[in-house]
Protein backbone atom coordinates (compact mmCIF):
# COMPACT_ATOMS: atom_id res chain seq x y z
CA UNK A 1 0.00 0.00 0.00
CA UNK A 2 1.21 3.40 -1.02
CA UNK A 3 -0.14 6.45 -0.66
CA UNK A 4 1.08 8.34 -3.37
CA UNK A 5 2.51 5.93 -5.57
CA UNK A 6 3.03 7.95 -8.73
CA UNK A 7 5.63 9.74 -6.78
CA UNK A 8 6.94 6.78 -4.30
CA UNK A 9 7.58 4.43 -7.00
CA UNK A 10 8.77 6.84 -9.50
CA UNK A 11 11.60 5.22 -11.52
CA UNK A 12 15.18 6.07 -11.20
CA UNK A 13 15.49 8.67 -14.44
CA UNK A 14 11.92 10.27 -13.99
CA UNK A 15 13.20 11.37 -9.80
CA UNK A 16 16.24 12.60 -11.29
CA UNK A 17 14.56 14.62 -14.28
CA UNK A 18 12.49 15.62 -11.03
CA UNK A 19 14.97 16.61 -8.96
CA UNK A 20 17.00 18.92 -11.38
CA UNK A 21 14.15 20.85 -12.14
CA UNK A 22 12.83 21.40 -8.90
CA UNK A 23 16.55 21.97 -7.38
CA UNK A 24 16.86 24.62 -10.62
CA UNK A 25 14.04 26.63 -9.34
CA UNK A 26 14.99 26.15 -5.45
CA UNK A 27 18.33 28.28 -5.86
CA UNK A 28 16.86 30.42 -8.30
CA UNK A 29 14.39 31.38 -5.60
CA UNK A 30 16.84 31.77 -2.89
CA UNK A 31 19.26 33.67 -4.74
CA UNK A 32 16.26 35.97 -5.63
CA UNK A 33 14.60 35.92 -2.42
CA UNK A 34 17.16 35.59 0.18
CA UNK A 35 20.17 38.06 0.53
CA UNK A 36 22.65 35.22 2.43
CA UNK A 37 22.23 32.81 -0.39
CA UNK A 38 22.90 35.31 -2.66
CA UNK A 39 25.39 37.09 -0.84
CA UNK A 40 27.59 33.22 -0.36
CA UNK A 41 26.80 32.34 -4.26
CA UNK A 42 27.99 35.62 -5.70
CA UNK A 43 31.58 35.25 -3.33
CA UNK A 44 31.56 32.43 -5.66
CA UNK A 45 30.89 33.81 -8.66
CA UNK A 46 27.85 31.33 -8.79
CA UNK A 47 24.66 32.32 -10.86
CA UNK A 48 21.10 30.20 -10.74
CA UNK A 49 21.65 29.28 -14.14
CA UNK A 50 25.03 27.56 -13.65
CA UNK A 51 22.86 25.06 -11.70
CA UNK A 52 22.45 22.30 -15.46
CA UNK A 53 23.00 18.74 -13.82
CA UNK A 54 22.40 17.15 -10.56
CA UNK A 55 25.91 16.73 -10.50
CA UNK A 56 26.13 21.00 -9.91
CA UNK A 57 24.71 20.72 -6.86
CA UNK A 58 28.21 20.48 -5.44
CA UNK A 59 29.38 23.97 -6.42
CA UNK A 60 26.83 25.16 -4.20
CA UNK A 61 28.12 26.09 -0.57
CA UNK A 62 26.69 24.52 2.49
CA UNK A 63 24.51 25.80 4.89
CA UNK A 64 24.53 24.99 8.92
CA UNK A 65 23.21 25.35 11.97
CA UNK A 66 25.38 28.60 12.40
CA UNK A 67 23.94 30.18 9.44
CA UNK A 68 20.12 30.00 10.87
CA UNK A 69 21.71 31.34 13.91
CA UNK A 70 23.09 34.07 12.24
CA UNK A 71 19.98 35.07 10.42
CA UNK A 72 18.01 34.58 13.60
CA UNK A 73 15.03 35.34 13.55
CA UNK A 74 13.29 35.05 9.98
CA UNK A 75 16.68 36.21 7.63
CA UNK A 76 16.76 32.89 5.62
CA UNK A 77 13.23 33.44 4.96
CA UNK A 78 12.50 33.15 1.29
CA UNK A 79 8.87 33.87 1.28
CA UNK A 80 7.67 37.42 2.91
CA UNK A 81 5.66 37.14 6.06
CA UNK A 82 2.18 37.52 4.34
CA UNK A 83 2.58 33.95 3.03
CA UNK A 84 3.85 32.47 6.43
CA UNK A 85 1.68 30.92 8.06
CA UNK A 86 3.37 28.69 10.76
CA UNK A 87 6.43 28.64 12.73
CA UNK A 88 8.26 26.15 14.40
CA UNK A 89 11.64 26.38 16.46
CA UNK A 90 13.54 24.12 17.71
CA UNK A 91 14.84 23.81 21.14
CA UNK A 92 18.45 25.89 21.51
CA UNK A 93 20.77 24.19 24.25
CA UNK A 94 22.90 26.69 23.91
CA UNK A 95 21.34 30.93 23.01
CA UNK A 96 18.68 31.58 20.28
CA UNK A 97 16.28 28.71 18.95
CA UNK A 98 16.10 27.98 15.22
CA UNK A 99 13.22 29.33 13.90
CA UNK A 100 11.09 27.90 10.62
CA UNK A 101 8.58 29.27 8.52
CA UNK A 102 6.07 27.50 6.33
CA UNK A 103 3.18 28.78 3.86
CA UNK A 104 0.21 26.67 2.91
CA UNK A 105 2.33 25.03 0.47
CA UNK A 106 4.57 23.93 2.70
CA UNK A 107 2.29 22.92 5.86
CA UNK A 108 0.47 20.61 3.20
CA UNK A 109 3.62 19.39 1.17
CA UNK A 110 4.39 18.17 4.85
CA UNK A 111 1.04 16.66 5.62
CA UNK A 112 1.55 14.49 2.47
CA UNK A 113 5.06 13.25 3.53
CA UNK A 114 3.78 12.35 7.25
CA UNK A 115 0.63 10.56 5.33
CA UNK A 116 2.90 8.46 3.23
CA UNK A 117 4.91 7.54 6.60
CA UNK A 118 1.85 6.48 8.06
CA UNK A 119 0.64 4.24 5.75
CA UNK A 120 3.78 2.92 5.37
CA UNK A 121 2.91 1.72 8.86
CA UNK A 122 -0.18 0.51 7.45
CA UNK A 123 -2.37 3.27 8.10
CA UNK A 124 -5.71 3.59 6.17
CA UNK A 125 -8.67 5.91 6.14
CA UNK A 126 -10.28 4.56 9.22
CA UNK A 127 -7.02 3.80 11.38
CA UNK A 128 -7.02 5.73 14.92
CA UNK A 129 -3.81 7.42 14.92
CA UNK A 130 -2.76 8.39 18.50
CA UNK A 131 -0.16 11.49 18.55
CA UNK A 132 1.83 11.69 21.25
CA UNK A 133 4.66 13.56 20.39
CA UNK A 134 4.35 17.32 22.34
CA UNK A 135 2.46 20.11 20.72
CA UNK A 136 3.75 23.17 20.12
CA UNK A 137 6.92 24.60 18.84
CA UNK A 138 8.29 21.17 17.98
CA UNK A 139 7.49 19.93 15.05
CA UNK A 140 6.67 16.29 16.52
CA UNK A 141 3.01 16.94 17.45
CA UNK A 142 1.59 19.28 14.89
CA UNK A 143 3.50 17.27 12.17
CA UNK A 144 1.66 13.93 12.81
CA UNK A 145 -1.19 15.93 13.50
CA UNK A 146 -1.98 17.06 9.85
CA UNK A 147 -0.21 14.22 8.11
CA UNK A 148 -3.07 11.77 10.16
CA UNK A 149 -5.53 14.06 9.31
CA UNK A 150 -4.79 14.26 5.19
CA UNK A 151 -4.88 10.47 5.62
CA UNK A 152 -8.48 11.00 6.97
CA UNK A 153 -7.40 8.84 10.25
CA UNK A 154 -9.25 9.39 13.18
CA UNK A 155 -6.72 11.96 15.08
CA UNK A 156 -6.12 11.17 18.98
CA UNK A 157 -3.94 14.58 19.65
CA UNK A 158 -3.28 13.57 23.70
CA UNK A 159 0.50 15.04 23.18
CA UNK A 160 3.00 14.09 25.49
CA UNK A 161 2.09 13.66 29.27
CA UNK A 162 -0.70 11.35 31.46
CA UNK A 163 0.38 8.52 30.21
CA UNK A 164 -2.57 6.82 32.51
CA UNK A 165 -4.88 8.48 30.56
CA UNK A 166 -3.25 7.93 27.21
CA UNK A 167 -3.25 4.55 28.14
CA UNK A 168 -6.77 4.31 28.47
CA UNK A 169 -7.85 6.61 25.15
CA UNK A 170 -5.69 3.98 23.66
CA UNK A 171 -7.19 0.59 24.70
CA UNK A 172 -10.94 2.41 24.37
CA UNK A 173 -10.76 3.93 21.60
CA UNK A 174 -8.35 0.97 19.70
CA UNK A 175 -5.39 3.07 18.66
CA UNK A 176 -3.97 0.95 16.21
CA UNK A 177 -1.13 3.48 15.40
CA UNK A 178 1.09 5.41 17.84
CA UNK A 179 3.12 8.42 17.42
CA UNK A 180 5.51 9.77 19.77
CA UNK A 181 9.43 8.69 20.87
CA UNK A 182 10.99 5.85 21.16
CA UNK A 183 11.62 6.28 24.77
CA UNK A 184 7.95 7.42 25.30
CA UNK A 185 7.06 4.41 23.66
CA UNK A 186 8.77 2.51 26.93
CA UNK A 187 7.38 4.52 29.19
CA UNK A 188 4.17 3.65 27.59
CA UNK A 189 4.35 -0.04 28.51
CA UNK A 190 5.70 0.56 31.68
CA UNK A 191 3.07 2.31 32.57
CA UNK A 192 0.73 -0.45 31.27
CA UNK A 193 2.38 -2.77 33.40
CA UNK A 194 1.82 -0.53 36.49
CA UNK A 195 -2.32 -0.44 35.39
CA UNK A 196 -2.46 -4.08 35.28
CA UNK A 197 -3.08 -3.54 31.24
CA UNK A 198 -1.70 -6.56 29.00
CA UNK A 199 -0.79 -5.51 25.30
CA UNK A 200 -3.25 -8.20 24.06
CA UNK A 201 -6.36 -5.61 25.43
CA UNK A 202 -5.27 -3.21 22.59
CA UNK A 203 -5.56 -2.97 19.18
CA UNK A 204 -1.89 -1.36 18.36
CA UNK A 205 -0.30 -2.39 15.83
CA UNK A 206 2.38 0.23 14.41
CA UNK A 207 4.36 2.54 16.48
CA UNK A 208 5.88 5.32 14.66
CA UNK A 209 8.95 6.81 16.72
CA UNK A 210 11.36 9.11 16.28
CA UNK A 211 12.96 12.77 17.25
CA UNK A 212 15.72 10.60 19.11
CA UNK A 213 18.54 8.15 18.31
CA UNK A 214 17.62 4.83 19.00
CA UNK A 215 19.21 1.21 18.87
CA UNK A 216 17.80 -2.11 17.10
CA UNK A 217 17.99 -3.27 20.44
CA UNK A 218 15.97 -1.01 21.87
CA UNK A 219 13.57 -1.48 18.73
CA UNK A 220 13.07 -5.22 19.72
CA UNK A 221 12.16 -4.18 23.18
CA UNK A 222 9.50 -1.83 21.82
CA UNK A 223 8.47 -4.34 19.56
CA UNK A 224 8.29 -7.01 22.04
CA UNK A 225 6.74 -4.98 24.80
CA UNK A 226 3.84 -3.53 23.08
CA UNK A 227 3.44 -6.51 20.59
CA UNK A 228 3.49 -4.15 17.62
CA UNK A 229 6.22 -2.87 14.56
CA UNK A 230 8.53 -0.37 15.10
CA UNK A 231 9.02 1.97 12.52
CA UNK A 232 12.19 4.46 12.50
CA UNK A 233 10.71 8.25 11.25
CA UNK A 234 13.56 10.89 10.66
CA UNK A 235 13.00 14.72 9.87
CA UNK A 236 14.53 17.57 11.48
CA UNK A 237 12.81 21.09 11.80
CA UNK A 238 15.29 23.33 9.72
CA UNK A 239 14.78 20.91 6.90
CA UNK A 240 10.87 20.65 7.43
CA UNK A 241 10.25 18.16 10.85
CA UNK A 242 9.33 14.69 10.84
CA UNK A 243 9.10 13.05 7.57
CA UNK A 244 11.94 13.54 5.91
CA UNK A 245 12.50 9.61 5.95
CA UNK A 246 10.67 6.94 7.00
CA UNK A 247 11.01 2.95 7.53
CA UNK A 248 8.53 0.85 5.18
CA UNK A 249 7.18 -2.49 6.51
CA UNK A 250 10.60 -4.10 5.35
CA UNK A 251 12.29 -2.59 8.39
CA UNK A 252 15.91 -2.29 6.27
CA UNK A 253 16.51 1.65 6.02
CA UNK A 254 14.74 4.61 5.99
CA UNK A 255 13.46 5.61 2.17
CA UNK A 256 14.22 9.71 2.00
CA UNK A 257 11.80 11.21 -0.14
CA UNK A 258 13.50 12.11 -2.83
CA UNK A 259 10.45 14.21 -4.69
CA UNK A 260 10.90 16.90 -2.17
CA UNK A 261 15.00 16.21 -0.62
CA UNK A 262 18.01 15.45 -2.68
CA UNK A 263 20.60 13.87 -0.02
CA UNK A 264 24.01 13.63 -0.02
CA UNK A 265 26.80 11.52 1.98
CA UNK A 266 29.83 13.79 2.32
CA UNK A 267 32.90 13.08 5.08
CA UNK A 268 32.30 15.62 7.70
CA UNK A 269 35.83 16.63 7.84
CA UNK A 270 37.39 17.03 3.74
CA UNK A 271 33.48 17.76 2.62
CA UNK A 272 33.87 15.21 0.19
CA UNK A 273 31.07 13.39 -1.36
CA UNK A 274 31.03 9.54 0.16
CA UNK A 275 29.77 6.61 -2.42
CA UNK A 276 26.80 4.75 -1.28
CA UNK A 277 27.09 2.37 1.56
CA UNK A 278 29.69 4.54 2.76
CA UNK A 279 29.08 6.28 6.48
CA UNK A 280 29.34 10.17 6.62
CA UNK A 281 27.35 12.96 7.11
CA UNK A 282 23.76 13.27 5.73
CA UNK A 283 23.46 16.97 3.84
CA UNK A 284 19.64 17.57 2.74
CA UNK A 285 18.57 20.25 0.31
CA UNK A 286 14.87 20.87 0.02
CA UNK A 287 13.82 21.58 -3.39
CA UNK A 288 9.76 21.59 -2.95
CA UNK A 289 9.87 24.36 0.05
CA UNK A 290 9.09 28.28 -0.22
CA UNK A 291 8.93 29.64 3.63
CA UNK A 292 12.66 28.10 4.40
CA UNK A 293 14.33 26.22 1.65
CA UNK A 294 17.31 25.04 2.33
CA UNK A 295 20.67 24.34 0.48
CA UNK A 296 23.05 21.71 1.46
CA UNK A 297 21.86 21.47 4.86
CA UNK A 298 24.62 19.71 7.25
CA UNK A 299 22.57 17.95 9.05
CA UNK A 300 25.37 16.70 11.58
CA UNK A 301 23.99 13.13 11.28
CA UNK A 302 26.13 9.96 10.54
CA UNK A 303 24.23 7.54 8.07
CA UNK A 304 24.83 5.90 4.68
CA UNK A 305 22.59 5.47 1.59
CA UNK A 306 21.62 2.88 -0.25
CA UNK A 307 20.07 3.17 -3.90
CA UNK A 308 19.09 -0.40 -3.96
CA UNK A 309 15.61 -1.07 -4.81
CA UNK A 310 13.65 -2.17 -2.28
CA UNK A 311 11.35 -5.05 -1.68
CA UNK A 312 8.77 -2.84 -0.94
CA UNK A 313 8.42 -1.36 -4.17
CA UNK A 314 9.05 2.47 -3.46
CA UNK A 315 12.09 3.32 -5.39
CA UNK A 316 13.52 6.00 -3.25
CA UNK A 317 16.73 5.97 -1.72
CA UNK A 318 17.15 4.47 1.98
CA UNK A 319 19.16 5.91 4.36
CA UNK A 320 20.25 3.76 7.03
CA UNK A 321 19.14 4.05 10.77
CA UNK A 322 21.03 6.78 12.30
CA UNK A 323 24.16 6.11 13.68
CA UNK A 324 25.22 9.19 15.87
CA UNK A 325 26.48 12.56 15.25
CA UNK A 326 29.58 14.10 13.61
CA UNK A 327 30.00 16.04 17.16
CA UNK A 328 30.91 12.62 18.41
CA UNK A 329 33.20 10.87 15.55
CA UNK A 330 36.86 10.54 15.79
CA UNK A 331 39.64 10.11 13.73
CA UNK A 332 41.88 7.58 14.17
CA UNK A 333 44.68 7.36 11.72
CA UNK A 334 42.89 9.06 9.15
CA UNK A 335 39.79 6.77 9.60
CA UNK A 336 36.46 8.40 10.69
CA UNK A 337 34.91 6.31 13.73
CA UNK A 338 31.84 6.50 15.36
CA UNK A 339 31.13 5.14 19.09
CA UNK A 340 27.91 4.00 18.06
CA UNK A 341 30.36 1.78 15.40
CA UNK A 342 31.46 -0.10 18.13
CA UNK A 343 28.74 -0.09 20.31
CA UNK A 344 27.50 -2.28 17.14
CA UNK A 345 30.42 -4.90 17.46
CA UNK A 346 29.89 -5.36 21.11
CA UNK A 347 26.49 -5.97 20.99
CA UNK A 348 26.87 -8.48 17.88
CA UNK A 349 29.32 -10.00 20.67
CA UNK A 350 26.11 -10.83 22.44
CA UNK A 351 26.03 -7.82 24.94
CA UNK A 352 22.86 -6.36 25.49
CA UNK A 353 23.51 -3.01 27.21
CA UNK A 354 27.10 -2.85 26.55
CA UNK A 355 29.29 -0.43 28.57
CA UNK A 356 32.77 0.68 26.78
CA UNK A 357 35.06 3.20 26.86
CA UNK A 358 37.24 4.53 23.97
CA UNK A 359 40.56 5.94 24.82
CA UNK A 360 42.24 7.95 21.92
CA UNK A 361 46.16 8.74 22.26
CA UNK A 362 49.26 9.34 20.57
CA UNK A 363 52.04 7.88 20.72
CA UNK A 364 54.94 8.07 18.41
CA UNK A 365 53.16 10.25 16.31
CA UNK A 366 50.80 7.62 15.72
CA UNK A 367 47.10 7.29 17.35
CA UNK A 368 45.93 4.44 19.22
CA UNK A 369 42.74 3.43 20.16
CA UNK A 370 42.10 1.31 23.28
CA UNK A 371 38.49 -0.11 23.83
CA UNK A 372 37.37 -0.92 27.50
CA UNK A 373 34.88 -3.26 27.63
CA UNK A 374 33.29 -4.03 31.22
CA UNK A 375 32.76 -7.66 31.61
CA UNK A 376 29.65 -8.66 31.92
CA UNK A 377 27.71 -12.14 33.40
CA UNK A 378 27.33 -12.95 29.47
CA UNK A 379 30.84 -12.09 28.60
CA UNK A 380 32.49 -14.03 31.80
CA UNK A 381 33.87 -17.50 31.47
CA UNK A 382 35.62 -19.50 33.51
CA UNK A 383 39.02 -20.28 31.12
CA UNK A 384 41.55 -17.82 30.51
CA UNK A 385 41.41 -18.85 27.10
CA UNK A 386 37.87 -18.36 26.41
CA UNK A 387 38.01 -14.58 27.73
CA UNK A 388 41.12 -13.65 25.22
CA UNK A 389 39.02 -15.21 22.65
CA UNK A 390 36.27 -12.87 23.42
CA UNK A 391 38.64 -10.31 23.98
CA UNK A 392 40.30 -10.90 20.14
CA UNK A 393 37.09 -11.99 18.88
CA UNK A 394 36.04 -7.93 19.35
CA UNK A 395 39.04 -6.47 18.64
CA UNK A 396 39.00 -8.38 14.74
CA UNK A 397 35.26 -7.57 14.44
CA UNK A 398 36.54 -3.69 15.24
CA UNK A 399 39.13 -4.20 12.63
CA UNK A 400 36.59 -5.85 10.22
CA UNK A 401 34.02 -3.19 10.09
CA UNK A 402 36.21 -0.20 10.91
CA UNK A 403 39.34 -1.14 9.27
CA UNK A 404 41.86 -0.32 12.15
CA UNK A 405 43.32 -2.12 14.73
CA UNK A 406 42.61 -1.58 18.01
CA UNK A 407 43.72 -2.77 21.49
CA UNK A 408 40.56 -4.57 23.56
CA UNK A 409 40.94 -4.41 27.42
CA UNK A 410 38.52 -6.47 29.58
CA UNK A 411 37.67 -4.15 32.69
CA UNK A 412 35.56 -4.67 35.67
CA UNK A 413 31.93 -3.93 35.46
CA UNK A 414 31.56 -0.39 36.86
CA UNK A 415 35.13 0.67 35.99
CA UNK A 416 33.76 2.99 33.38
CA UNK A 417 32.42 6.03 34.89
CA UNK A 418 28.74 7.16 34.21
CA UNK A 419 27.42 10.67 34.85
CA UNK A 420 23.57 10.97 35.58
CA UNK A 421 23.32 7.12 33.90
CA UNK A 422 25.01 8.10 30.91
CA UNK A 423 28.07 6.61 30.13
CA UNK A 424 31.34 9.02 29.11
CA UNK A 425 32.29 7.34 25.89
CA UNK A 426 35.37 8.48 24.56
CA UNK A 427 38.85 10.04 26.42
CA UNK A 428 40.81 11.94 23.78
CA UNK A 429 44.31 12.08 24.68
CA UNK A 430 45.57 13.90 21.94
CA UNK A 431 43.75 16.51 23.10
CA UNK A 432 44.91 17.33 26.59
CA UNK B 1 29.67 -36.11 42.52
CA UNK B 2 30.44 -32.63 41.33
CA UNK B 3 31.65 -29.67 43.41
CA UNK B 4 30.69 -26.04 42.78
CA UNK B 5 33.62 -24.19 41.89
CA UNK B 6 33.07 -20.01 42.18
CA UNK B 7 34.39 -18.15 39.17
CA UNK B 8 35.38 -14.19 39.42
CA UNK B 9 36.56 -11.94 36.71
CA UNK B 10 39.03 -9.89 38.56
CA UNK B 11 41.01 -7.05 36.94
CA UNK B 12 45.30 -7.46 37.34
CA UNK B 13 45.33 -3.92 39.92
CA UNK B 14 45.70 -3.79 43.30
CA UNK B 15 43.15 -4.50 46.41
CA UNK B 16 40.53 -6.91 43.86
CA UNK B 17 41.48 -9.89 45.83
CA UNK B 18 41.20 -8.77 49.35
CA UNK B 19 37.93 -6.85 47.97
CA UNK B 20 36.74 -10.49 47.79
CA UNK B 21 37.98 -11.84 50.22
CA UNK B 22 36.41 -9.11 52.21
CA UNK B 23 32.94 -9.41 50.93
CA UNK B 24 33.03 -13.15 51.77
CA UNK B 25 34.51 -12.92 55.59
CA UNK B 26 31.97 -10.56 55.99
CA UNK B 27 29.03 -13.06 55.03
CA UNK B 28 30.76 -15.38 57.17
CA UNK B 29 32.01 -17.53 54.61
CA UNK B 30 34.73 -20.21 54.68
CA UNK B 31 36.96 -20.72 51.60
CA UNK B 32 38.30 -23.92 51.28
CA UNK B 33 40.33 -23.97 47.97
CA UNK B 34 41.51 -21.20 45.92
CA UNK B 35 44.12 -20.39 42.78
CA UNK B 36 43.97 -17.86 40.37
CA UNK B 37 44.73 -17.62 36.91
CA UNK B 38 46.10 -14.59 35.59
CA UNK B 39 47.06 -13.11 32.10
CA UNK B 40 49.01 -9.13 32.70
CA UNK B 41 45.33 -7.69 32.14
CA UNK B 42 43.04 -9.98 33.97
CA UNK B 43 42.66 -12.66 36.14
CA UNK B 44 40.10 -15.26 36.92
CA UNK B 45 39.68 -15.95 40.89
CA UNK B 46 38.60 -19.65 41.61
CA UNK B 47 37.14 -20.68 44.74
CA UNK B 48 35.97 -23.59 46.95
CA UNK B 49 33.51 -21.91 50.03
CA UNK B 50 31.34 -23.67 52.16
CA UNK B 51 28.03 -21.66 51.20
CA UNK B 52 28.76 -21.40 47.25
CA UNK B 53 24.80 -19.93 46.83
CA UNK B 54 25.79 -17.05 49.40
CA UNK B 55 29.17 -16.49 48.13
CA UNK B 56 27.70 -15.69 44.80
CA UNK B 57 25.16 -13.20 45.46
CA UNK B 58 27.89 -11.19 48.08
CA UNK B 59 29.89 -11.75 45.24
CA UNK B 60 28.07 -10.03 42.32
CA UNK B 61 26.36 -7.56 44.60
CA UNK B 62 30.13 -6.34 45.01
CA UNK B 63 30.18 -6.04 41.70
CA UNK B 64 31.81 -8.52 40.01
CA UNK B 65 31.21 -10.78 37.40
CA UNK B 66 30.96 -14.26 38.41
CA UNK B 67 30.30 -17.61 37.71
CA UNK B 68 29.73 -21.45 38.87
CA UNK B 69 31.34 -24.09 37.71
CA UNK B 70 31.29 -27.95 38.61
CA UNK B 71 34.96 -29.40 39.44
CA UNK B 72 35.69 -32.58 40.71
CA UNK B 73 37.56 -33.24 43.92
CA UNK B 74 40.33 -35.71 43.93
CA UNK B 75 41.88 -37.73 46.36
CA UNK B 76 45.04 -38.65 45.99
CA UNK B 77 47.95 -40.24 48.34
CA UNK B 78 50.05 -37.38 49.86
CA UNK B 79 53.22 -38.62 48.07
CA UNK B 80 55.65 -38.51 45.26
CA UNK B 81 53.22 -40.09 41.83
CA UNK B 82 50.03 -39.13 43.81
CA UNK B 83 48.96 -37.22 41.52
CA UNK B 84 50.38 -38.86 38.83
CA UNK B 85 48.46 -41.53 39.21
CA UNK B 86 44.89 -39.70 38.69
CA UNK B 87 46.54 -37.80 36.06
CA UNK B 88 47.21 -41.29 34.04
CA UNK B 89 43.50 -42.38 34.25
CA UNK B 90 42.62 -39.60 33.03
CA UNK B 91 44.85 -39.93 30.41
CA UNK B 92 43.92 -43.77 29.54
CA UNK B 93 40.15 -42.62 29.36
CA UNK B 94 41.13 -39.55 27.24
CA UNK B 95 39.87 -37.15 29.35
CA UNK B 96 41.66 -33.73 28.87
CA UNK B 97 42.46 -31.76 32.03
CA UNK B 98 41.14 -27.99 31.97
CA UNK B 99 42.92 -26.69 35.37
CA UNK B 100 43.72 -28.37 38.35
CA UNK B 101 44.44 -26.84 42.16
CA UNK B 102 44.85 -27.98 45.54
CA UNK B 103 42.78 -27.71 48.48
CA UNK B 104 43.82 -25.35 51.47
CA UNK B 105 42.79 -28.32 54.40
CA UNK B 106 44.04 -31.84 53.86
CA UNK B 107 43.39 -35.06 55.21
CA UNK B 108 46.24 -36.96 56.98
CA UNK B 109 48.18 -38.36 54.12
CA UNK B 110 45.90 -37.61 51.66
CA UNK B 111 45.81 -34.60 49.24
CA UNK B 112 42.75 -33.50 47.67
CA UNK B 113 43.02 -31.46 44.21
CA UNK B 114 40.37 -29.91 41.88
CA UNK B 115 40.30 -31.21 38.21
CA UNK B 116 38.08 -29.22 35.77
CA UNK B 117 38.07 -31.23 32.97
CA UNK B 118 36.68 -31.79 29.89
CA UNK B 119 33.89 -34.67 30.31
CA UNK B 120 33.01 -34.77 34.03
CA UNK B 121 30.83 -37.80 33.51
CA UNK B 122 33.70 -39.31 31.63
CA UNK B 123 36.44 -38.37 34.24
CA UNK B 124 34.27 -39.45 36.87
CA UNK B 125 33.36 -42.94 35.87
CA UNK B 126 37.32 -43.61 34.82
CA UNK B 127 38.08 -42.39 38.61
CA UNK B 128 36.07 -44.67 40.14
CA UNK B 129 36.80 -47.58 38.67
CA UNK B 130 40.73 -47.21 38.80
CA UNK B 131 39.25 -46.73 43.07
CA UNK B 132 40.26 -43.20 43.39
CA UNK B 133 37.88 -41.47 45.73
CA UNK B 134 35.90 -38.71 44.77
CA UNK B 135 34.41 -36.02 47.09
CA UNK B 136 31.29 -34.57 47.19
CA UNK B 137 29.95 -30.95 48.49
CA UNK B 138 28.88 -32.53 51.45
CA UNK B 139 32.04 -34.03 52.52
CA UNK B 140 34.01 -30.97 51.48
CA UNK B 141 32.14 -29.39 53.81
CA UNK B 142 32.69 -31.32 56.91
CA UNK B 143 36.26 -31.30 56.36
ZN1 LIG C 1 10.76 -0.05 1.34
Amino acid sequence: MYWNKTRECMPREEIEAHQLHKLKETVDRVYHNVESYRHKMQQRGLLPEDIKSLEDLRILPFTTKQDLRDNYPTGLFASPLSEIIRIHASSGTTGKPTVVGYTRRDISNWAELVARCLVMGGGRRDSVVQVSYGYGLFTGGLGFHYGAEKLGAVVIPTSGGNTRRQVMLMKDLKTEILACTPSYALYIAETMNEMGIDRSELSLKTGIFGAEPWTENMRNEIQAKLGIKALDIYGLSEVIGPGVACECGEQEGLHIFEDYFIPEIIDPVTEEPLPPGEKGELVITTIDKEGLPVIRYRTRDITSINYEPCACGRTHARIEKLLGRTDDMLIIRGVNVFPSQIESVLMAAGETEPHYLLIVDRVDNLDSLEVWVEVSEKLFADEVRKLEDVRQKIASDIYTTLGISVNVKLVEPHTIERSEGKAKRVIDKRKM
Amino acid sequence: MFVKQISVFLENKPGRLSEITRVLSEKNIDISAISIADTTQFGILRMIVNKPKEAVDAIKEAGFPVSTTDVLAVEVADRPGGLNNALQVLRQAGVSVEYLYSFIKRSEDKALILFRVEDPRKAVEALKSAGIKLYGSDEIASL
